[in-house]
């Protein structure tokens, strides 16, 4: 059983990452990767809401009929959402206001909803909790990384800290202002993906 | 899966069960929380007022400073007389200006920011230092590329020169329009001159950088690369606030007591 726990939770980093294999929220992976600062909030925000959407729906998983199960995960996904949201603007007010409409946003994240449905609807409460949390983390890794670099080249900055001297500032490097758009995202996400299947070959899909 | 669990009854109590415990969750949340958020939003206009008016410091107690320094007085636009009799902690002028007995439905021709609508009143900040007014801090927004952009810019009590300007809230792109937070950008609009000497409105953001041998150099401010439209937005919105429909005559007033 442990042994399950510890392939639920960190199989979705790498293995079964659920945006570079599964190809999921990848919306909220081109907005708020622009800075790392917003990028760290996003992924705590997304494991909670994940890790609790998932417990909740896996533990009233026998009382939900099955015709409404979706407008169900909804509901709660949706209240763990406006949780975070005025937990936010409450306590970090600034990231908050950096984060603006996309915190409300993960409601209609894939990978929440997906997991629900996938995940918690057949297994238990603590399963799904791991399940959730790994998930999360898998979704957190591709952002961390995309922001690593968008926040690297676009601004010379790393966590809003002066990495490499801007030429604007009488330093040596032009920034890329493409890294700053939405488009650059997908691109590093490309990356991403071929540099993880290069590692685990059989996530390469075949042909036919 | 059984026949029980689908049946109509059970369907809606489910519903309502699950509705109910979720609506109790998010309204106690809100509620909670709503004082803190509501403090924290003062407090970032507050700390934005002092910005402009370069009284803010990393880690200064914003409330005491402002109190120190800082007085708010309501104003009407029309004439740049002050209003009494109402609170200008109280006054909204953004909510007001959607109120049909309190707005103003502006000319297209002097629209030049895009407003269409504002508020009759305005609340602006004057600085005292040592008894003596010595800047006044007015708001300011307008349109951008993609959002309105809201901010104050800091006015001397000569009435004429810019002290400083910074936004509080746009929703611009990071690095190309959102470069408006830039603190060089914002440095570079300190002494700049609203009008020339014969009273024309002359202040700009202009395309590229301003070349400093010129003489009209000293209404001028750099553009921001990438970010034409965001950049001319800002030139319209500080062109209206501060020309003849917005604090043009508050600013004469006070240019004739100091």
């Amino acid at each position: 059983m442990a042994e399950k726990s510890k392939d639920i939770l960190l199989g979705p980093i790498f293995v079964n990452n659920p945006i570079a294999l599964q190809i999921l929220g990848i919306c909220s992976a081109l907005a708020v990767t622009s800075k790392l600062s917003t990028t760290i909030t996003m992924c705590v925000a997304v494991i909670f809401v994940i890790a609790l959407s998932n417990f909740s729906v896996s533990l009233i998983r026998n009382y939900i009929p099955n015709s409404i199960r979706i407008i169900a995960q909804m509901a709660i996904i949706a209240s763990l959402v406006i949780l975070v949201d005025q937990i936010l603007k409450a306590f970090m007010f600034t990231v908050s206001k950096e984060l603006s409409v996309f915190v409300g946003l993960i409601i209609t994240n894939c990978i929440v909803m997906g997991r629900a449905e996938a995940f918690a609807m057949q297994n238990g409460p603590v399963a799904s909790l791991f399940d959730g949390i790994g998930n999360g983390l898998g979704y957190s890794a591709v952002l961390l990384f995309v922001g690593f670099i968008r926040e690297l080249f676009g601004g010379g900055k790393l966590y809003d800290q002066q990495i490499l001297p801007l030429a604007t500032e009488n330093g040596w490097y032009v920034p890329n202002g493409l890294m700053f758009l939405p488009p650059s995202a997908f691109f590093i996400i490309g990356l991403f993906i071929w540099l993880l299947r290069s590692w685990k070959k059989d996530q390469v899909e075949h042909e036919g | 899966m059984s026949q029980g669990k689908d049946t109509v009854q059970r369907t809606i109590i489910i519903a309502a069960a699950l509705s109910l415990v979720c609506s109790v969750i998010v309204s106690v949340a809100a509620v909670q929380l709503r004082p803190i958020q509501d403090k924290n939003k003062a407090l970032d206009k507050k700390k934005n007022i002092l910005m402009a008016a370069s009284l803010y410091e990393e880690g200064a107690q914003v409330d005491e400073v402002f109190k120190q320094y800082v007085v708010p007085k309501l104003l009407n636009l029309a004439d740049g007389s002050y209003v009494e009799g109402q609170d200008p902690n109280e006054y909204d002028q953004y909510k007001e200006a959607k109120n049909p007995s309190e707005r103003l439905v502006l000319d297209p021709k002097v629209d030049v920011a895009g407003l269409r609508m504002i508020a009759r009143y305005a609340v602006v900040y004057e600085v005292k230092k040592e008894g003596e007014l010595d800047q006044v801090v007015v708001p300011i927004h307008g349109k951008g590329l993609w959002s309105t952009l809201y901010g104050f810019v800091s006015v001397d009590s000569d009435g004429n020169t810019i002290k400083g300007l910074g936004y509080y809230d746009h929703g611009e792109t990071p690095g190309l329009g959102g470069e408006v937070d830039n603190p060089k950008w914002k440095a570079s609009w300190n002494g700049k001159k609203i009008n020339d000497n014969s009273g024309q409105l002359q202040i700009e953001v202009i395309k590229g950088q301003v070349d400093l041998a010129r003489e009209d150099a000293q209404y001028q401010v750099d553009g921001l690369s990438g970010a034409t439209i965001t950049a001319r937005g800002v030139s319209y919105m500080v062109q209206f606030w501060l020309g003849e429909n917005g604090f043009k005559q508050y600013f004469d007033r006070i240019k004739k007591n100091s």
